[in-house]
C-alpha cells in the first residue's frame, strides 16, 4: 500500500476516532450557579475571575440561542451536558512530562502530536488540551528565556492575573452572543500566550484540542497577546474520537495585536464529522476575534476546516489603529452530511485600514457550505480598503454551495471589491490530467489542490503538508 | 396604528362592493399585516434600511382609506411627448384612464377583479397590506402571437390631495404564447408624506417577451414600495430597468422564477440619489430549471446624505443544470456622508453552473480626473464626463432603441 491508500483507509476509519480509557473527573451534570463555583474551585481561581463567570451566567440566562444560521441543528439541552472533565490523574498537575500518566502521552503519541521534547521533529512548541485541561506545555524554558508566556489559560490565570484581568474579555465581552456568552461563564481551559515588546517569537507555537470523554462540550479559551512591535505565528489542531452523539465545542479565541505588531492564526480543525449517514460528530460553534489595536498592527487567520458536523463560525479583525491590516484565508471542505456557515467579518474603524479575504469552499456528497461575511467600512475609516474574493466548488447536485457577503461602504475614501464564482471540476480539466496518467481522484486531489494554493500557501510549512493531505483525503469518494 | 388600520379597513369595505367571501379573504390578510406590522431591520430583507423606522421618521400616523367614489382629472401636460403610446392613468391610486388606442382590441383583453390573491410562495408583508385593501384591480392579457404596436405608459401620479395616506395599487399582466409587451412605469407626484405600496404580477408563457422601465425622476418627498412578480415559462425574456432617482425611499423588488427552460431574466438599475434619499432594489432571481440565464447590473451614484442598497439573490434548484447567473454592483460616493451596502447572495445546489457576482464601491477615481483636466475641461466637467459615463453602461443595456432615447433624455445622458 502506498502511502495515499494508506491515507485513505485511515480516513474511512477516521483515524483519530479512537478513545482513551482514562478515569475522569467531571463536574456534576447540568449549568447552573454550582457548577460554575466548582469549575472555579477546582481551577483554584481567584475571586474576580468567578466574578466575571457568574456575570456572564447572568446575562447567558437572559439571551436566546439563534437561529438565522443556515445549517439547522436539533436544539441542544444544555443542562443534560457535563461542563467540566478532567483525567483523574491531572488533578494533582505532574511537575514533569515524566509524572505525565502513560495513556495520556500515548494519546498524543498516536495522534502524532510531540509531547516528550527529546521526541521533537520540527521544534514547535505545544500546548496539549485534553477534554476540560491543558494536558502539557512543551518547550517551555527557551520561551521563558525570551520573555514570552506560553501556557495554559489556568496556569496563566493564577500566575500571571494582571495580564489576564487586563485583556480578558476586551475583544469578546461577557455581554457578547449567545455561544460566547456560554464560553464566558464555564470555559475550562485553552492557550495562553504574550510576547513582550520587540519580541519576534523563535518557533511556531501551537495548541492540540482533544474531545476524549463522552457528553461532554468542551470551552477552550485562548488570549493572544503581542506587545508592541512583536511577531507570532499560532498554530492549532483539533480532533475527537467517534460517537454516535453530537458533541458541542464552544471555544473562544481572542487576539490583540498592539502598535506594529503582527498575529498569524492558523487552524486545522479535523473535528470528528459523523458518519456518512450524518450520524454523530462535533458541532463547531466557535468565537474568534482579533482586535488591531495598535498603530500598523497586523492580524492574519488562516483555516483549513474539514472536520466538524456542522462548522459555525467567522473568526473577525476589528481593525482599531491606523494602518492596520487584517486577512482571512479559508479553505473550507464538507463532504457526506457536513454543514458549514463560515467566513469572517472585517471592521473597519481606523485610517487606512486594509483587509483582504480569500475563501474556497467545496462541498460533496449531500453537505452544504455557506460563506458569510461582512465587511464593514465606517464613515472615519478614511482611504481604507477591502478585497475579497469567494470561489466555491461543487462536486454532485445533491450538495449546496452558498454565499452570502454583506458589504457596507460609509465611506467615499474607501474602497471595496467582492468577487465570487461557483463552479465546477470540468470534464476538460479532469481529462487532461487522466490523460497524462493520473486516475480520477490523483486528479481530483490535484485540481482540488490548485482550486486551494491562494490559501494553502499561508500555511506555516509542517501544516500546509498536512493540510494538503486533508485536502485530498476528505474528498474521497465524492468523483463517479 | 392597529385601531386606525381597523376603522379604514371596515371602511374600505363598506363602501365598495365587495362579496362578504372576499371581504374575508381581505380581512385574513389584514390580520397577517397587522401581526407583524411595517417590516423593521428585525427581518433580514429589511436590514439595511428599515420600513418601520422611516413611515414613523417621515410619516408619522397614516391613514389607510381613500375615497374612490369620483374621478380625479387627468392632467394632460404630465403625458410623455414624443412617445406614441397606450396608457393607464392611476391619479392618487384610482385607475382613471386604461387606454389602448393603438392596439387591436380583439388581441388585449381587460378583466375586473375583485378578489385578492397573493400568489407569492413567501409571505410578505407589504402584498398583505396591499391585498387587503386593494378594492378593484385589473388584469391586462395579452393573446397569442400579438406584439402590441406601442409601449404601455403606466402613469403613477399623485396630487396635493392626499397626504399621510397609504394608497395601494396593483396591476396583473398575463402574456400568451409568442406575445410582447414594452412597457414604462412613469411616476409623477406633486403630493408630500405618503405610503405608496404598488404590486405588480406577470405571467409569461412560451416564447414571450416582457420589457418594464421603471422611471422615477421627480423629486418628491413620498415613500414608496414596488413589488414584480414575474413567472417565466420556456424560452420567454424579461427585461427590467430601473431609474430610481426622485422619491425620498424607494425599494424596488423584483421577483422572477424562470420556470421554462432557455427562459432568461435582466435587471439592470441606476441610482442617482442625495439629500437623505434612500433608495433600494432587491432582486431574487429563482432558476428553478435548466438552461436559463439571469443578468444584473446596478450602478450607483451617491451625493450627500443618501444610502443606496443592493441585495440581489441567485438561487439555482438542483435540477437547474447549465444555468449562467451573473450580478455587477458598483457604487461611486461622492460625499462622506453617503453611503453603499451591498448583499449579493448566491444559493447554488446543483453543479453544473456557471454563477458569479461582483460588487466595488469607491470614491471617484482622481488619476481619471486628472487626465480630463490635463486635456482643458474643468474639475466640474470631468466629474460629470466619468459619472456619466459610468451610468450611461447601464443605460446602454436597453434593448429597446426608442425607450432608450427616451430614458437618456430623462437623465440629461447624451
Amino acid at each position: 500500500m502506498d502511502t495515499r491508500e494508506k491515507d485513505i483507509e485511515n480516513l474511512k476509519d477516521y483515524k483519530y476516532g479512537f478513545s482513551t480509557d482514562i478515569e475522569n473527573i467531571r463536574a456534576p451534570k447540568g449549568l447552573n450557579e454550582d457548577v460554575i463555583k466548582f469549575i472555579s474551585n477546582i481551577k483554584k481561581e481567584p475571586k474576580w475571575m468567578l466574578e466575571f463567570r457568574l456575570k456572564a451566567f447572568e446575562r447567558f440566562k437572559l439571551l436566546k440561542e439563534p437561529d438565522w444560521q443556515k445549517p439547522k441543528y436539533p436544539k441542544i439541552d444544555y443542562q443534560d451536558l457535563y461542563y467540566y472533565s478532567a483525567p483523574k490523574s491531572m488533578k494533582d498537575k505532574p511537575k514533569s512530562l515524566d509524572e505525565l500518566d502513560p495513556k495520556l502521552l500515548e494519546t498524543y503519541k498516536k495522534l502524532g502530536i510531540p509531547l516528550q521534547e527529546q521526541a521533537r521533529l520540527n521544534g514547535i512548541a505545544v500546548d496539549a488540551v485534553f477534554d476540560s485541561v491543558s494536558v502539557a506545555t512543551t518547550f517551555k524554558e527557551e520561551l521563558t528565556k525570551q520573555g514570552i508566556i506560553f501556557c495554559s489559560m489556568s496556569e496563566a490565570i493564577q500566575k500571571h492575573s494582571d495580564l489576564v484581568k487586563k485583556y480578558l474579555g476586551t475583544v469578546i465581552p461577557t455581554t457578547d452572543h449567545f455561544f460566547a456568552t456560554l464560553n464566558s461563564a464555564v470555559f475550562t481551559d485553552g492557550s495562553f500566550v504574550y510576547i513582550p515588546e520587540g519580541v519576534k517569537c523563535p518557533m511556531e507555537l501551537s495548541t492540540y484540542f482533544r474531545i476524549n470523554a463522552s457528553e461532554t462540550g468542551q470551552f477552550e479559551r485562548t488570549l493572544i497577546i503581542a506587545d508592541k512591535g512583536s511577531y507570532v505565528s499560532y498554530l492549532e489542531g483539533c480532533t475527537a474520537p467517534m460517537r454516535d452523539e453530537n458533541q458541542l465545542h464552544a471555544a473562544n479565541v481572542e487576539l490583540i495585536a498592539l502598535d506594529d505588531a503582527e498575529i498569524k492564526y492558523s487552524t486545522v480543525q479535523n473535528w470528528y464529522p459523523g458518519d456518512e449517514n450524518g450520524k454523530g460528530g462535533i458541532y463547531n460553534f466557535v468565537t474568534k476575534r482579533g482586535l488591531c489595536k495598535g498603530k500598523n498592527s497586523k492580524i492574519s487567520w488562516t483555516q483549513v476546516e474539514t472536520g466538524s458536523a456542522i462548522t459555525w463560525k467567522y473568526p473577525s479583525c476589528i481593525l482599531k489603529g491606523d494602518n492596520s491590516i487584517g486577512e482571512f484565508y479559508s479553505i473550507a471542505i464538507t463532504n457526506n452530511h457536513q454543514k458549514a456557515d463560515t467566513g469572517t467579518k472585517m471592521i473597519h474603524l481606523g485610517k487606512n485600514t486594509k483587509s483582504k479575504i480569500i475563501s474556497k469552499g467545496i462541498s460533496a456528497g449531500y453537505s452544504d457550505m455557506t460563506y458569510r461575511g461582512l465587511v464593514d467600512i465606517n464613515s472615519k475609516a478614511k482611504n481604507s480598503s477591502n478585497y475579497t474574493q469567494c470561489d466555491s466548488l461543487l462536486m454532485g447536485n445533491k450538495c449546496g454551495a452558498h454565499t452570502v457577503p454583506y458589504i457596507k461602504n460609509k465611506n467615499f475614501d474607501s474602497n471595496i471589491a467582492h468577487e465570487a464564482t461557483t463552479s465546477k471540476i470540468s470534464e476538460e480539466q479532469l481529462h487532461y490530467c487522466q490523460q497524462r496518467g493520473l486516475n480520477p481522484e490523483e486528479a481530483v486531489g490535484l485540481i482540488v489542490n490548485g482550486f486551494c494554493k491562494e490559501v494553502l500557501q499561508q500555511l506555516p510549512m509542517e501544516f500546509a503538508v498536512e493540510a494538503q493531505k486533508l485536502v485530498g483525503i476528505s474528498l474521497e469518494g465524492s468523483v463517479g | 396604528m392597529t385601531d386606525q388600520l381597523k376603522i379604514d379597513f371596515e371602511k374600505t369595505i363598506k363602501t365598495s362592493a365587495i362579496s362578504d367571501s372576499d371581504a374575508k379573504l381581505k380581512r385574513n390578510f389584514l390580520n397577517k399585516f397587522i401581526a407583524n406590522g411595517f417590516p423593521s431591520k428585525k427581518f433580514e430583507n429589511w436590514k439595511f434600511l428599515d420600513l418601520n423606522q422611516i413611515i414613523k421618521k417621515n410619516i408619522g400616523e397614516l391613514s389607510f382609506y381613500n375615497d374612490y367614489s369620483s374621478p380625479s382629472i387627468i392632467n394632460k401636460s404630465i403625458f410623455i411627448d414624443g412617445l406614441e403610446h397606450n396608457r393607464i392613468v392611476f391619479i392618487n391610486g384610482r385607475v382613471e384612464k386604461i387606454n389602448f388606442d393603438f392596439e387591436d382590441k380583439d388581441k388585449i383583453k381587460i378583466i375586473e377583479n375583485s378578489k385578492p390573491e397573493s400568489k407569492l410562495e413567501n409571505d410578505n408583508a407589504l402584498i398583505n397590506l396591499n391585498s387587503a385593501f386593494i378594492v378593484k384591480n385589473y388584469k391586462i392579457l395579452i393573446k397569442e402571437n400579438y406584439h402590441l404596436n406601442k409601449p404601455l405608459i403606466v402613469y403613477h401620479t399623485t396630487n396635493n390631495e392626499i397626504k399621510s395616506k397609504n394608497i395601494n395599487l396593483r396591476l396583473e399582466f398575463e402574456l400568451e404564447q409568442n406575445s410582447a409587451l414594452r412597457l414604462i412605469d412613469f411616476s409623477h407626484d406633486t403630493s408630500e408624506n405618503n405610503f405608496i405600496n404598488i404590486f405588480y404580477n406577470f405571467d409569461l408563457k412560451k416564447n414571450a417577451i416582457l420589457k418594464n422601465y421603471k422611471i422615477d425622476k421627480m423629486q418628491n418627498n413620498n415613500i414608496k414600495y414596488s413589488f414584480n412578480n414575474v413567472n417565466q415559462n420556456e424560452n420567454s425574456i424579461s427585461e427590467t430597468f430601473i431609474l430610481s432617482a426622485g422619491s425620498n425611499f424607494l425599494k424596488n423588488e423584483i421577483n422572477c422564477n424562470l420556470n421554462g427552460k432557455y427562459s432568461s431574466a435582466f435587471v439592470n438599475g441606476i441610482f442617482t440619489l442625495m439629500n437623505n434619499q434612500q433608495h433600494e432594489v432587491r432582486t431574487t432571481i429563482n432558476h428553478l430549471t435548466e438552461s436559463t440565464k439571469s443578468f444584473q447590473l446596478i450602478k450607483s451614484v451617491l451625493g450627500k446624505e443618501s444610502k443606496s442598497v443592493y441585495q440581489g439573490k441567485i438561487f439555482v434548484d438542483s435540477s437547474a443544470h447549465k444555468t449562467d447567473g451573473y450580478q455587477l454592483s458598483k457604487a461611486i460616493l461622492l460625499d462622506e456622508t453617503s453611503e453603499f451596502d451591498a448583499k449579493p447572495e448566491l444559493e447554488i445546489y446543483a453543479d453544473d453552473v456557471k454563477c458569479s457576482h461582483g460588487s466595488a464601491s469607491g470614491s471617484l477615481d482622481e488619476n481619471s480626473i486628472f487626465y480630463l483636466m490635463s486635456r482643458g475641461l474643468n474639475y466640474k466637467q470631468s466629474k460629470e464626463l466619468l459619472i456619466n459615463g459610468f451610468l450611461l453602461d447601464v443605460v446602454e443595456k436597453i434593448t429597446d432603441v426608442e425607450i432608450k432615447n427616451l430614458i437618456k433624455n430623462t437623465i440629461g445622458l447624451n
